[in-house]
């Protein structure tokens, strides 16, 4: 009962011009959490993080991190907290050592403590061997890890991630959803944004969808995927080849119920979302003699959860009837730039 | 929803000596983190050096020769004056441009959301555009005494103008921050930088006497701070000086005058580029 929680937001609000970021949002996040905040471009999560991390004012309501509120105890909350924005903010002509003890000195480190840390999130992020290199040299892929490395330098207790993996390789994406599972089993509060359902799922205790400002929906990742439904696989056998075999093939696969469909050969069955379960089933299905055509595997995107959810498409459209529907067309309308 | 009641969290006890210490502190990671990309890309140094070196050139050999010195005087003598007091309004532009590219990186929203003293990015920004001017000023010092300029004055007036040119120059990185603080991107503050430093510096004795301009300019050079700045090296560093005499207040004062425009300088854009800083948390 007593335990403060890391992150709190009541009826948050902020608009920009005739635009309304946030309308009424609220989030809680109890400490050690990981929270999904989920939504296509423009509703609002950009801002959320910026209010969070006290580098934007809400109009109104409330916002606390670890109990502290992000506007009238601004300085105490930046002790507590670290960011990691969609943009790998970093000096390029530094190296990457030299950033990370800059911004570990700038948190308060001393310049003894800020080098040891560095050279540990270094080593820790596979980043050794660049550490001398300017960082204008660096990938994509490495930027973003001494960005979220500079996020961590001075052990923060809560940690906003805006769109950590947007725009990385499938490579350096999973290399990030590591980090990030190391970093919540350490006990780290984190909060990231995300346009994408599976890195949600994969990666949150919670999620919350939010569209126009606000929570339209929150629960586990597995009460979420309950409301939109699961990934489904749809097996087209070649002519001649047999269904019954097949059938049995897919129901070892799969706790669902599985269609069968004689008149066109073609068996469809939830099937769990994970990583290879293509495969699985073909090479089952190889095994057992069975003659493939084509295997398609379908997940419901971010664009069906929010047909589901909100009754509308994620992508920005018209406003049907004024009001909150308006979408602000980019989120960086309250960015410095 | 239930409400929650949220006990009061403790709050980090503050002292005003510590709270300065790491102001102290973080000025100089900023400043130096400013001047770790001169070591490491010394190109970027061009227009505090490459640039003076042209215009000085330009002027003595091309120009010169054409502009005669009320009173007399070798040109070549009159001219550093007025490029030591140009080379010093050229870094403004600079410090907007490297405060957009900050803003526009998302590098300052970093140091925003870190602990960071809040006034240390402005501060420590123009502390490294000063180290960049002291860099430029030397290299128009030596340039001049290849072309023939020298002191024929006391050390301490040289020393004089030589700190009077430098505190108009840091006076004036904060005009620079308040464009940077207020534009979008960095063409922009390169554009408006070259378009409010053009006249600033021709509009004034810098590089021809006011004497020979029409009748309706001549008071607007002469109050150019530009032209005080120029006066009052000359007067002090005992170059050919025809701005004495000229009636306006500020070339009868020239150092007086330089105080007082790094005194308005800095009393307006100082705490204007600081409030601006905060205002982007609107």
């Amino acid at each position: 009962m007593g335990e403060i929680p890391a992150i709190e937001t009541e009826r948050l609000t902020k608009s920009f011009g005739s635009t309304q970021a946030l309308s009424g949002l609220d989030l809680a996040v109890p400490q050690g959490g990981i929270l999904g905040l989920l939504g296509p471009n423009g509703a609002g999560k950009t801002t959320a993080v910026r209010v969070l991390t006290t580098l934007l004012r809400p109009d109104s309501g409330q916002a606390r991190v670890l109990g502290f509120d992000v506007v009238r105890q601004a300085a105490e909350v930046r002790h507590h907290i670290g960011l990691t924005g969609q943009y790998a903010a970093l000096d390029d002509y530094l190296t990457g050592r030299a950033n990370l003890i800059m911004i570990g000195q700038l948190g308060r480190l001393s310049r003894s403590q800020a080098r040891r840390r560095a050279d540990e999130l270094l080593a820790r992020f596979d980043l050794t061997g660049a550490a001398g290199r300017a960082v204008k040299t660096y990938s994509g892929g490495m930027r973003r890890r001494l960005d979220l490395a500079a996020s961590l330098i001075g052990r923060p207790e809560v940690l906003f991630l805006d769109e950590p993996t947007t725009g990385l390789d499938p490579n350096s994406r999973a290399v990030m959803w590591e980090i990030i599972r190391e970093l919540a089993a350490e006990g780290t509060t984190l909060l990231l944004t995300t346009q994408y359902l599976e890195e949600a799922d994969q990666l949150a205790s919670q999620v919350a969808v939010i569209d126009a400002g606000r929570v339209v929906a929150d629960g586990t990742p597995d009460q979420l995927k309950a409301k939109v439904g699961e990934d489904r696989i749809a097996v087209q056998l070649a002519p001649g080849s047999d269904l019954a075999a097949a059938v049995a093939v897919v129901r070892g696969q799969t706790t669902g119920r599985v269609e069968a469909d004689p008149s066109q050969l073609q068996i469809t069955a939830p099937i769990p979302a994970r990583d290879g379960i293509t495969t699985d089933v073909v090479r089952a299905l190889d095994a057992a003699g069975v003659r493939v055509s084509d295997v398609t595997l379908s997940r419901p995107s971010l664009d069906d959860v929010f047909m589901i959810l909100t009754g509308h498409r994620a992508a920005p459209e018209p406003a049907p009837a004024g009001g909150d529907a308006g979408q602000p067309a980019t989120e960086q309308g309250g960015a410095a730039a | 929803m239930t409400a929650v009641t949220i006990s009061p969290a403790p709050v980090r006890p503050v002292s005003r000596r510590r709270n300065l210490r790491w102001l102290i502190s973080d000025v100089a990671v900023l400043a130096k983190r400013s001047l770790a990309r001169i070591a490491r890309e010394p190109e970027t140094l061009m227009d505090v050096t490459i640039q003076p070196i042209l215009f000085v050139l330009l002027f003595a050999f091309v120009f010169g020769g054409a502009i005669p010195l009320p009173g007399g005087g070798n040109y070549h003598e009159y001219l550093i004056g007025g490029m030591l007091a140009m080379g010093l309004a050229a870094t403004a532009p600079g410090t907007a441009v490297a405060l957009v590219t900050d803003m526009s990186s998302g590098l300052i929203d970093r140091f925003r959301s870190l602990p960071t003293s809040r006034s240390a990015v402005l501060a420590g920004r123009t502390i490294a555009d000063l180290v960049t001017q002291v860099i430029g000023t030397a290299v128009v010092a030596g340039v001049g005494l290849a072309i023939g300029w020298r002191i024929h004055s006391s050390v301490a007036d040289a020393a004089a103008a030589f700190g009077l040119a430098l505190l108009f120059g840091y006076a004036f990185t904060w005009l620079g921050a308040c464009l940077g603080m207020v534009l979008r991107s960095p063409e922009a503050a390169q554009q408006l930088g070259f378009v409010l430093f053009l006249p600033l510096t021709f509009v004034s004795n810098a590089f021809v006497p006011t004497q020979g301009m029409p009748g309706w300019l001549q008071p607007i050079a002469e109050w150019n701070p530009m032209s005080a700045l120029a006066a009052a090296s000359r007067s002090l560093f005992g170059n050919p000086n025809p701005a004495a005499s000229v009636q306006a207040w500020p070339m009868q004062h020239p150092e007086l005058a330089v105080l007082g425009w790094s005194a308005v300088l800095l009393a307006v854009f100082t705490p204007l580029a600081v409030r601006l800083y905060h205002r982007k948390a609107r």
